[in-house]
């Protein structure tokens, strides 16, 4: 992964709440095996309508996506995170997003900065009245700037400190593999295995 | 100290505690798979040279791709072909277990796994779907991963996690004739909103919980996601030993005593507080159906479609006319006077032998209304099996259903089972968002029981529509 300190890009407003995942990619684009490739899946449905903000210059080229609350509900899919990044998006801005969707952006480099909805409001408006406005996000000091506005974001620690150093959960893990196997060894011994087990 | 049953299970886990904002380190009992979230995960495996910690806690079925017809035909759709090959190389070459399509214990795979026997209280389990809180059911904490975190466990069998927070949701009384699980889960959403769970661990309590079957449990815990949840839970008892004992991975002999044992410390502690507490009265409840899209936005069947005008909140207001637009329906428009082209019966909510009984009992003489096609896919072969020992295949298909292969089936537009643009449902799955069942589709969550009166009358209705 890609250490993040800051980021500076074109602000998209997206003005919708309970942006789900099926919308950010529907299951029809899940059935790839790679794991790049997947931003002409990004928001599918609604990149057919020509006024959809994605479609309108300069909003094109944006790599900050601000939308409302509860952005990423639904599924799983971490096909969600890689195709914004695909596209180009750094970092989603809202005011409340879903657990699982904020998980897997800490895993892939994607900012989730929850902002207040107040200032998401300020932010729409700034960037509908100037389009192109560029919005830098500041993972060190946990702000987003946009022309005059200043607003802090919440980002857990501990996904923070991984992303400024752009370090890799697995290896952080595989550093305690003497407890995971003290852990195993005291287990109880009636837990299921998946083992196939023997015809009686 | 008193704890919850949520807090209980995590202290289990722990294998070590984070310091200051580190999370802690959880071990997993239980991994599923399934095509859609792994082959990018045992990519990164075999990018990074690692090894998969414990094949013995892997299991991996076929169910979001697989079509429910011609399943001895190779898959047409050659994306999907891939993806399910794929599958079965890396399960061939990690060891992990596989049931494919065509074999006698392949289905979605929150099915299969407590049908097997491999979900039992007390357990962590995880799965690349989000609702793998379908476990929870059992006292197990059960919640989805993203496919990062599928590669974690694949490498690690541990998660590192934040305690969530618990939320109680008890449900009190009796459910009135015709009122189901479904309709409890559905009311829980109405009332919490899809973000209202956010950060929590749902435990669902009370005399109407404890009252349900264990298969009506997992319906409840299954769409705990869809109140923003992690996870749902329910506390182990006699119902929940009852139905494993015997099954294929079910602790034996002494065993059995052990874990029994262990099973019945799983309460939440009488004096232990909740992060938050919602009541709901289970006789207050009636049969409960989703008019917008998505599962919060629900109702009743006895109301009417909402004015958006209604809602004081102005994202709620947004949204409501978003998804009439959507949904193509007229605010004031009664819910039962909404007609539907297309009835799916199945998915990890409801594709349960019992939901297909439900069903069948609703059907048995009766026939779908003309113009209506209504699709039937068991959750599993095992299911599928069942009902055709009972008959149940034959109710269905004298009432003019289509009886279907399993699989997930129409739950979600990725295999051949999906709705045209425009076509409206009635679905016994979990998730109304646009586009869901297939590219301009309109979807209207429901019971089993809702479903097959629904076939029968072309219109949104409950079985005791049927008899006026």
């Amino acid at each position: 992964m890609d250490a993040f300190t800051t980021h500076t890009g074109v602000g998209v407003p997206l003005r919708r709440s309970n942006v789900d995942t099926d919308q950010i990619i529907p299951a029809v684009y899940l059935k790839r095996v790679t794991r790049t490739g997947f931003e002409d899946g990004l928001f599918a449905a609604w990149r057919g309508d020509e006024h959809f903000v994605l479609n309108l210059e300069p909003f094109k080229a944006g790599s900050v996506l601000v939308a409302g609350p509860d952005f990423g509900t639904g599924s799983s899919r971490e096909h969600a995170v890689w195709a914004l990044m695909d596209y180009g998006f750094r970092v989603v801005i809202s005011s409340r997003f879903a657990d699982i969707f904020r998980g897997n952006s800490g895993k892939q480099g994607l900012v989730a900065a929850q902002v207040d909805q107040q200032h998401v409001e300020l932010l729409w408006k700034l960037l509908e009245a100037e389009p192109g406005t560029e919005v830098t996000v500041d993972l060190t000091d946990k702000t987003v700037r946009a022309k005059d506005l200043v607003a802090p974001f919440e980002i857990d620690d501990y996904t923070r400190w991984r992303l400024l150093e752009g370090l890799d959960d697995i290896a952080l893990t595989l550093r305690h593999g003497d407890e995971i196997g003290r852990f195993e060894g005291n287990r109880q011994t009636w837990l299921p295995t998946t083992d196939p087990l023997q015809a009686v | 100290m008193s704890r919850t049953l949520a807090e209980k299970v995590w202290e289990a886990h722990v294998v070590r505690h984070g310091s200051g904002a580190e999370p802690d380190l959880l071990y997993i009992d239980l991994h599923l798979l399934h095509e859609v979230t792994s082959p990018q995960a045992f990519d990164g495996l075999r990018l990074a040279g690692r090894k998969l910690r414990r094949a013995d806690l892997t299991i991996a079925t076929e169910d979001h791709n697989v079509p429910t017809v011609d399943i001895d035909k190779p898959i047409a759709d050659l994306v999907s072909r891939t993806q399910v090959d794929t599958l079965r190389r890396n399960c061939a070459e990690f060891g992990v277990r596989l049931h494919p399509m065509g074999d006698v214990e392949q289905g979605i795979v929150h099915v299969v796994g407590p049908q097997l026997g491999l979900t039992q209280p007390g357990m962590t389990v995880v799965c690349g779907d989000s609702h793998t809180s379908t476990h929870g059911a059992f006292g197990a904490l059960a919640f989805g991963i993203g496919t990062s975190e599928v590669e974690h466990v694949m490498a690690t069998q541990t998660l590192p996690l934040r305690p969530f927070k618990t939320m109680a949701i008890t449900v009190d009384g009796e459910l009135g004739p015709g009122v189901t699980a479904k309709d409890v889960i559905l009311a829980v959403i109405a009332k919490i909103g899809t973000g209202g769970g956010q950060g929590y661990v749902l435990e669902y309590r009370g005399s109407a919980i404890e009252a349900l079957s264990m298969e009506a449990r997992m319906t409840v815990c299954n769409m705990s996601i869809e109140a923003g949840a992690r996870a749902g839970m329910i506390a182990p008892d006699q119902t929940t030993f009852d139905y494993i004992e015997g099954r294929p991975h079910a602790p034996s002999g002494a065993d059995w005593v052990a874990a029994v044992e262990y099973w019945k410390t799983l309460r939440t502690d009488d004096d232990a507080t909740f992060s938050a507490e919602v009541h709901i009265d289970a006789a207050e409840l009636t049969p409960f159906v989703t008019w917008g899209t998505n599962p919060g936005q629900g109702l009743p069947l006895g109301a009417s479609v909402p004015d958006p005008e209604s809602f004081t909140d102005e994202h709620e207001r947004v949204a409501a006319e978003k998804a009439l637009t959507y949904m193509g329906l007229e605010p004031g428009t009664p819910l039962r006077d909404i007609h539907v082209d297309t009835v799916f019966l199945g998915s990890c909510t409801n594709g349960r032998i019992e939901d297909l009984r439900a069903a069948a009992d609703v059907l048995r003489g009766k026939h779908v209304a003309q113009g209506v096609r209504m699709l039937v896919v068991p959750g599993s072969m095992r299911v599928r099996a069942q009902a055709e020992r009972e008959g149940l295949h034959e109710v269905f298909l004298d009432a003019g259903a289509e009886w279907r292969q399993a699989g997930c089936s129409m739950c979600l537009g990725m295999n051949p089972d999906q709705l045209a643009p425009g076509e409206r449902s009635a679905s016994t799955s979990n998730r109304n968002f646009e586009g869901r069942q297939g590219k301009g589709g309109r979807t209207h969550l429901v019971s089993p029981l809702v479903a097959a009166a629904t076939a029968v009358r072309g219109t949104l209705s409950a079985p005791a529509d049927l008899e006026n």
